[in-house]
């Protein structure tokens, strides 16, 4: 119950305005030759969104393809360890392709085919949303390109491999940082020269609106899902809800069903790389400053020039400068709590949920679950956590390998 | 009326194509700029177009891309290019300076801190490539009182109605971009940018430059057939960056003899 009154007035379903804006945040801010783009998708979608066969063929997707409802699944070993409030673990790790990437990817197909547009284009960083997009694609027929920048083609070289396998060609962005943000700049490049025929897939609710309102609508089933689950298993709404958050979807698609839920604490956990203090992280939203980057207007890492600084995090997913402008609006109004959790925090959350769980989660998912420990601890075992558990880790174990200094 | 502007109603009197001319800023080195923007003058550009370096540059093609690069290793800044623009105005107080650049540089300095800081260095106007008018509002009315023109960019994607509305913002010239891509792709249709100028004179009496996909003498002729002014980026900053770690005199020569052609192309018509 720690709502401020400003945010108890808020209707959430009013967000964004017409323009795209979250108060201050979000927007279109993109060169010219994009703008008649971005009014036809949001155009198509408009139609598209309560169109009931539209509803239907994305429902059934998620059912039968995607393999939703994923479970809500009681970590009733690990909350006793953690000692404290009972932590559920909302399974997207479960879903084909590994993460909750799919949702949204789905969704985006279905817009693609709606255009009649041949060819879809997506930014990566970790790669689940590149293979989200290249199996998409696959089942589509449609063909497939993928920007990663090429730090991240190094650390992610089974998604790489795996992206190639479902058809995709992957290009490694070798400009600027070589990270997320370049791969983004690089697939804005080819949307701009492509634009008659290509679908940019857009992985997060960054971007130009419309992007944030609608891969948050193909996300938000996770908290919807979620909502019902506690219900059924613990008679009430959780006291907690804990995610990551990198551009910070899964976050939005298990938080937005909940925000008019005031009983409802909500906190996203940003990468806090090797400390939020030594300026070595990906953490905007805890030390970051108002700006305009990729399409819109949201926290950023930035020097005092504007220019955008390169970011660190063990986790190539959450490593990047910028965040969901609905994130930034909901930092300001005070509805969601925003923490960083440190590499060696998050590392130590994989090994945990590993061997005492039994599930390998996403270094992604692992700064969510090592907040989630710290918040447990201090909670009541009648209160209820849910953690969004992102991804599955099977893409990082090459990473986790060589930080134990073993070759695999 | 500002530099801009005078100097693009004079060219109109008489009946000249403007020659735009873009570098970045820093690029390669930050003591090359100011040399090469004298030399650029004198070889017969009309309005330059200082690109201001930015981390994450969307619109750019790879070759102005890493002229942002290139500057970025000496750290130069927003603040730096005003700066320059300011040691040019103490030899130059006639050749109009328009910067060219992304948003976020210019967000952080400040709206008001920018224009009132521009406008005293001698800067007459300001393109944001990322500022389409729905999101341009405060920074236009900041750039208005202090006397200095907002750019916009229209594309061929650009319909009739959107264009009305820009173009009830814009000021200077407009900047119309040829193709759908980025600075320096290689497929100008010349057949359809005379479609499209056309269509943008019924809308405005404001002159109409032409830029991306620009590359010498010919292209830029062909294209100033219907526009009043070629803009010729990629293949000066190409240059320029081929030519790293030679002497700013070096470099300003070698830039120069790359406009001399084109101004004389454009003064054929």
């Amino acid at each position: 119950m720690s709502k401020t009154t400003e945010s108890a007035a808020v209707d959430y379903s009013q967000y964004p305005d017409k323009n795209g804006h979250f108060g201050p945040y979000g927007g279109r801010f993109v060169s010219e030759t994009l703008m008649p783009a971005l009014d036809e998708l949001e155009q198509m979608y408009n139609r598209l969104k309560d169109d009931p066969e539209f509803r239907r063929e994305f429902d059934y997707d998620l059912a039968h393809y995607v393999g939703r409802p994923s479970p809500l699944y009681y970590a009733e070993r690990w909350s006793k360890q953690v000692g404290g409030a009972r932590i559920f673990l909302k399974r997207e790790d479960l879903n084909h392709t590994g993460a909750h990437k799919v949702n949204n990817t789905i969704g985006q197909a279905l817009l693609a085919k709606h255009s009649g547009k041949s060819r879809i284009i997506a930014e990566t960083g970790a790669g689940q949303h590149g293979v989200a997009s290249a199996t998409v694609a696959a089942r589509l027929g449609l063909k497939c390109e993928v920007f990663m920048g090429a730090e991240d083609v190094k650390r992610q070289s089974l998604n790489v491999y795996r992206m190639k396998l479902l058809g995709a060609t992957v290009h490694s962005v070798t400009s600027g940082s070589r990270t997320l943000k370049d791969a983004m700049n690089e697939a804005m490049r080819d949307w701009v020269t492509n634009v008659d025929d290509t679908f940019y897939i857009i992985g997060t609710v960054a971007g130009p609106h419309p992007y944030p309102l609608l891969v948050r609508d193909f996300q938000c089933v996770i908290g919807r899902e979620a909502r019902q689950q506690c219900l059924d298993m613990t008679g009430k709404l959780p006291d907690a809800l804990v995610a990551c958050v990198g551009g910070g979807s899964n976050a939005i698609g298990l938080f937005h069903p909940f925000l008019a839920d005031d009983s409802v604490k909500i906190y996203g956990v940003e990468a806090g790389g090797h400390g939020v203090e030594t300026g070595e992280h990906a953490a905007p939203l805890n030390d970051g400053v108002p700006g305009v980057l990729h399409g819109n207007r949201t926290y950023l890492m930035e020097d005092e020039d504007g220019q955008i600084i390169e970011t660190h995090s063990v986790s190539a997913g959450l490593d990047y400068p910028g965040v969901g402008p609905e994130h930034a609006w909901l930092k300001d109004i005070g509805r969601v709590k925003y923490v960083a959790i440190n590499d060696d925090e998050a590392m130590a959350a994989f090994r945990t949920l590993t061997r005492v769980e039994g599930i390998m989660p996403a270094l992604e998912s692992s700064h969510a679950l090592a907040y989630a420990a710290k918040l447990a601890a201090t909670m009541d075992p009648e209160e209820v956590i849910i953690v969004n558990l992102s991804g599955r880790g099977d893409k990082d174990i090459l990473t986790v390998a060589q930080l134990d200094g073993i070759e695999v | 009326m500002n530099r801009l502007n005078e100097r693009l109603a004079q060219l109109r009197q008489q009946g000249r194509k403007a020659l735009v001319v873009y570098i970045v800023n820093g690029d390669p080195a930050p003591e090359v700029t100011l040399e090469t923007m004298h030399a650029m003058v004198a070889a017969g550009a009309d309005i330059i177009e200082l690109g201001v370096p930015f981390s994450d540059p969307m619109a750019e093609g790879p070759v102005i891309a890493r002229g942002h690069e290139r500057a970025l290793e000496h750290k130069v800044s927003l603040r730096a290019t005003i700066e320059v623009v300011r040691q040019f105005r103490a030899v130059d107080q006639a050749t109009p300076v328009v910067l060219m650049g992304y948003t976020n540089p210019v967000e952080r300095m400040g709206y008001e801190a920018f224009a009132s800081s521009a406008s005293a260095a001698g800067v007459d106007g300001l393109l944001t490539v990322d500022l389409p008018p729905e999101e341009a509002g405060a920074l236009h009315s900041e750039l208005k009182k202090a006397n200095m023109e907002n750019i916009f960019l229209l594309a061929p994607t650009t319909s009739q109605a959107r264009a009305t509305s820009i173009v009830r913002l814009a000021g200077g010239f407009l900047y119309y971009v040829s193709l759908k891509g980025v600075t320096g792709a290689g497929h100008l249709d010349i057949g359809a940018v005379e479609q499209k100028v056309a269509q943008l004179r019924q809308l405005t009496d404001l002159p109409i430059c032409v830029g991306f996909g620009i590359k010498d003498a010919a292209t830029a002729k062909a294209i100033a057939r219907s526009a009043d002014g070629a803009v010729v980026g990629s293949v000066l900053v190409d240059k320029m960056g081929s030519m790293q770690g030679q002497g700013a005199a070096q470099i300003a020569a070698a830039v120069a003899e790359l406009i001399k052609p084109i101004r004389q192309g454009l003064d054929e018509l």
